[in-house]
């Protein structure tokens, strides 16, 4: 009994943490519309800046704690509100969910990069000094005390805020529609500005308070604020009391299952990754969905041509071809990823791109695929490469069961969630038995990966499997790209449009969304399993839910529609990496923090990069005589740096140059059609998809 | 019927554009205090701009906007609703996610305790007096009207812009709405009513006015005449 008061005493002091951390959630969701994923990597910078004041620079503790609360953290949630939320408040919730997921990696690589990770950082916990409470046979100390005192505190002072203040009511309205709030006299900056600089105070006060309890270590931070936004969930992301109950329970149930759950090699895993199961659970059950207010905007996924793919095929296979003539035997080893990890990002593609599905869990998946390839495949045979392919998809349709209840930031976290339990529970387990399966996963460590068998030959050096990851992306770039032009795509962008409407057109929505979850999930997989034949061996680290993250913002400022984004997101994410590593240990989070960075700047392309440069190249390739030219530069520059003739570092820049200059002819070139009369359009120049939409408001306005 | 007071809302060669391409080509329109104007026209023809462009919602690229003889062209919809301007737009407008009270709350900006809006709002629309803690966004179609419309009765405007109004309701209830807005009119607010449908809104219209293609062909007392010139317009025959 004692036993169970001492757990109870710990359980609740949690829970007010999770309170206060929750109700910061509720609160930026109803005032600044935005699910904040990056809550928890506010808090955890707050937790080391108030370290870094009150320990390594010795501050008294009130100012430290004041030039924290009161300084330092109202700055950063101006910084927010100014410099990302507000460029994308006009588009829509997945871009507002994508630039916080930008600022979660940001402020991990931010904090790894400042203060290193390998030095140990105590922190003591406040009145450490004071003896404990006596409460009959258990006992609080000081710390709890305050803790709980303050989640009472704040979720009094925010519910009072929320409802029963002008200044709360004209936030929550300027949450619905902004344009109607400036009808009625608000003003939404300023609401946007109170909802920022209030939302990260509160995180700030509930990283400060969790910190003396766990290691300062910037990920696990971040990530503990899982169990907070399952108290969140509960409160359906807008009740304060239901959030409270919701911390309550989530605190209570970590200290009963760290107390009394039996200590052997599967459990200790599923203690860590009860929160997320149970969020995953709170989202199932507690299912809410915003009522719309009327602006909503979708970006248009772009159309690709049969030949515009075929070339891009074809241009995937040459780039791998001049990469394994022109690089070194170590280079080809770190480049070979652009390919296995432009398969993985092309499988965003089908799910978020075209259907308006966002999934955080496809490393994850490509983690699967990369273990069942490397246990079955242990010496290249053929057949398990399908194998591991169909068991990623299996898995990916598992994941859709629940999808069909969540939409938008929900299936994000959900999947969120689904690969926390992954990273911290199944990976994690030793092998057991299903059904009297044997089933290993990465066994405690790690997993060696080989390469396959084809036609005889086996594929183990580093140029064969780069060769083998890009011919396999340009075959999925082009499956993608037939996809998206053939009746299935358009029906999945039906259905990203309006569920109900693509239903009322006679779709199956229990069908379509299971089988592009498969299919992306088996996109992935296949992905995953060639990235660890090109890594050897593979760990659960290289595949958790983190490590996703850029991968995804890549893919996000590639462009989610378009079929180049797997390309480009291998290339963005390998070339900036490799070319720091140059530079040292360190550098390693700051290519993350610029991924996170270029993440930032969304508002400026919304539909991409990859569709950008599409546009600004398609000139170059239609013209005969300048693109027969470019090529004619660009072998010159190959076949120089193959035969080592010219430094290889030169040749790219000469052929860079060249393009680009090209490239500006090209359009220079086309500048004079607008001359061409109305009437030759389609005849004299080709005809382009705006030109109907130019003809009918000239002569509406005629 | 007839006007009370002298111009109270002026547009005179108003121009707006969209992404450089223009929509409204030089728009002159007049409404006194007290008049009830009904703006009517195809679709695309530009009436919600107008609407937009007068409340401040949209950046005229050329001409002016007065308010009472005061030049507010370029002013800021928060300004232009504190001055006097009530814009209903098209669509539902209400917060869908507060409740009908705090739709209420929000129409405070005018200096109107929170009581006095309630016990106006309810007295006009006893039914948004029964579901007062129900968010707007789940109440019917012709109830969120209502509540929209509230803010028309509640704010003391000197000008009331509606933006169809009758979208998607029943014509009793339609009837009845403008049953309102004509009382509004009579405490000499100046009324400017957009509507596709015009059977409705000409019983209450003092003037009409018919914008085609960014521009107003005609304009006059509602009667045969207009039903022909509409005609002409709505089905495409008009030079
Ligand atoms: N946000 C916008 N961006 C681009 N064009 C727009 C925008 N809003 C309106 N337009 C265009 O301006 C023109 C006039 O639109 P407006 O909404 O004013 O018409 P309307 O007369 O209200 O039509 P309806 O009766 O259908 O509501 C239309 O051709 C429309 O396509
Ligand atoms: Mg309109």
């Amino acid at each position: 009994m004692d036993q169970f008061l001492a757990f109870t005493v710990v359980g609740l002091s949690t829970a007010a943490i999770y309170a206060v951390i929750g109700s910061g959630l509720v609160l930026t969701h109803t005032t600044a519309g935005v699910f904040n994923f990056a809550h928890g990597a506010a808090g955890m910078l707050a937790a080391f800046s108030y370290w870094q004041l009150a320990v390594g620079w010795e501050w008294p503790v009130p100012l430290a704690l004041a030039t924290v609360l009161l300084v330092l953290a109202p700055a950063f949630g101006l910084f927010v509100e100014r410099v990302l939320m507000r460029p994308v408040q006009a588009l829509g919730e997945a871009e507002r969910l994508v630039m916080t997921v930008a600022l979660l990696t940001g402020c991990i690589a931010l904090a790894r990069w400042v203060w290193d990770p390998n030095t140990a950082r105590p922190l003591a916990p406040f009145f450490a000094d004071r003896s404990a409470i006596r409460l009959g046979p258990a006992s609080m100390t000081w710390h709890q005390a305050v803790t709980m005192a303050v989640a009472v505190a704040v979720a009094a002072a925010l519910w009072f805020l929320l409802h029963r203040t002008r200044a709360g009511t004209e936030m929550r309205a300027s949450v619905d529609d902004r344009a109607l709030a400036g009808l009625t006299g608000a003003d939404p900056l300023r609401a946007g500005r109170l909802a920022w600089t209030l939302g990260i105070q509160l995180a700030a006060v509930g990283g400060i308070l969790i910190a003396p309890t766990v290691a300062l270590d910037a990920q696990q931070l971040s990530l503990l604020i899982v169990s907070a936004y399952t108290a969140a969930v509960f409160g359906r992301l807008r009740s304060l009391p239901l959030t409270f109950l919701g911390a309550v329970v989530v605190g209570l149930l970590e200290a009963y299952l760290a107390g009394y759950l039996p200590r052997n090699d599967f459990l200790p895993g599923l203690r860590l990754a009860a929160p997320a199961l149970l969020l995953l659970l709170a989202l199932l059950a507690f299912p809410h969905r915003r009522l719309r207010g009327r602006d909503r905007r979708l970006v248009r996924v772009p159309l690709p041509t049969a030949r515009g793919s075929l070339v891009f095929a074809g241009s995937v296979v040459l780039l791998a071809v001049v990469l394994v003539t022109v690089l070194t035997e170590d280079a080809i080893i770190s480049y070979g990823a652009v390919f296995s990890l432009g398969v993985i990002a092309l499988s965003f593609v089908p799910l978020a791109g075209f259907t308006g599905q966002i999934s955080l869990c496809q490393l994850s998946i490509a983690g699967i695929g990369a273990v069942v390839w490397g246990h079955l495949g242990a010496h290249g045979e053929l057949w398990a490469l399908p194998v591991a392919v169909l068991i990623a998809a299996g898995v990916g349709a598992l994941v859709a069961l629940p999808a069909l209840r969540l939409s938008g930031v929900y299936l994000a976290l959900g999947t969120a969630a689904f690969a926390v339990i992954l990273d911290r529970w199944v990976f994690t387990l030793p092998a057991f038995d299903v059904f009297g399966v044997r089933v290993t996963l990465f066994d405690q460590g790690s997993v060696p990966v080989t390469g396959p068998d084809l036609f005889g030959w086996h594929l183990t050096s580093p140029t064969q499997l780069l060769l083998l990851a890009a011919v396999l992306l340009a075959l999925a770039s082009l499956a993608v790209a037939a996809l998206r032009r053939g009746r299935i795509g358009r029906r999945l962008i039906a259905l990203r449009d309006s569920e109900a409407a693509f239903a009322t057109l006679g779709g199956r929505l229990l069908g379509a969304k299971v089988a592009v979850f498969a299919l992306s999930a088996g996109l992935a997989g296949l992905g995953g399993a060639l990235y660890g034949m090109q890594l050897q061996t593979v760990t659960a680290e290289q595949f958790n839910l983190v490590a996703g993250l850029p991968i995804f913002l890549i893919a996000v400022i590639g462009g989610l529609g378009a079929v180049g984004t797997g390309l480009f997101a291998g290339l963005a994410f390998v070339v900036p990496t490799q070319l720091f590593a140059e530079l040292g240990s360190w550098a390693h989070d700051l290519s993350t923090l610029l991924i996170a960075l270029a993440g930032m700047g969304l508002a400026h392309s919304p539909a991409g990069v990859a569709p950008r440069m599409h546009a600004e190249w398609a000139k170059l390739a239609r013209d005969r005589t300048l693109f027969r030219a470019l090529l004619g530069v660009l072998a010159l520059c190959w076949l120089l740096a193959a035969t080592n003739a010219v430094n290889g570092g030169l040749a790219l820049v000469a052929a860079l140059v060249a393009a680009l200059s090209l490239n500006a002819r090209a359009s220079a070139r086309r500048q004079p059609a607008p001359d061409i009369p109305v009437e030759w359009w389609g005849l004299r120049r080709p005809w382009k998809p705006e030109d109907g939409e130019v003809l009918s408001r000239a002569t509406a306005a005629s | 019927m007839g006007a009370i007071g002298g111009p109270l809302l002026e547009l005179s060669g108003v121009r707006a554009a969209y992404d450089g391409i223009t929509v409204l080509h030089g728009v002159d329109l007049t409404v006194d205090a007290g008049q009830v104007v009904a703006l009517l026209g195809p679709n695309g023809a530009g009436k919600t701009t107008t609407l937009n462009v007068a409340a401040g919602v949209h950046p005229p690229s050329a001409g002016r906007l007065n308010l009472g003889g005061r030049d507010v062209s370029g002013a800021r919809a928060g300004d232009l609703a504190r001055s006097g301007v009530c814009l209903i737009p098209e669509g539902r407008g209400v917060f869908p996610n507060l409740s009908v009270r705090d739709n209420l709350w929000m129409m405070t900006f005018t200096g109107r305790t929170r009581e006095e809006i309630e016990d106006a709002a309810y007295a006009r629309f006893p039914v948004l007096g029964d579901r007062r803690t129900q968010a707007a966004g789940t109440l019917s179609g012709g109830e969120q009207q209502m509540l929209a419309l509230a803010r028309g009765l509640t704010t003391d405007p000197a000008v009331l812009l509606l933006d169809e109004l009758s979208m998607g309701l029943a014509p009793l209830v339609v009837a009845d709405l403008y049953e309102r807005v004509a009382d509004i009119a009579r405490e000499g607010v100046a009324v400017l009513i957009v509507e596709q449908f015009a059977a409705a809104v000409l019983k209450i219209a003092d003037h009409a006015a018919v914008l085609a293609r960014g521009r107003i062909p005609w304009q006059g007392p509602p009667d045969r005449s207009l039903h022909a010139e509409l005609s002409s317009y709505y089905l495409g025959s008009a030079p």
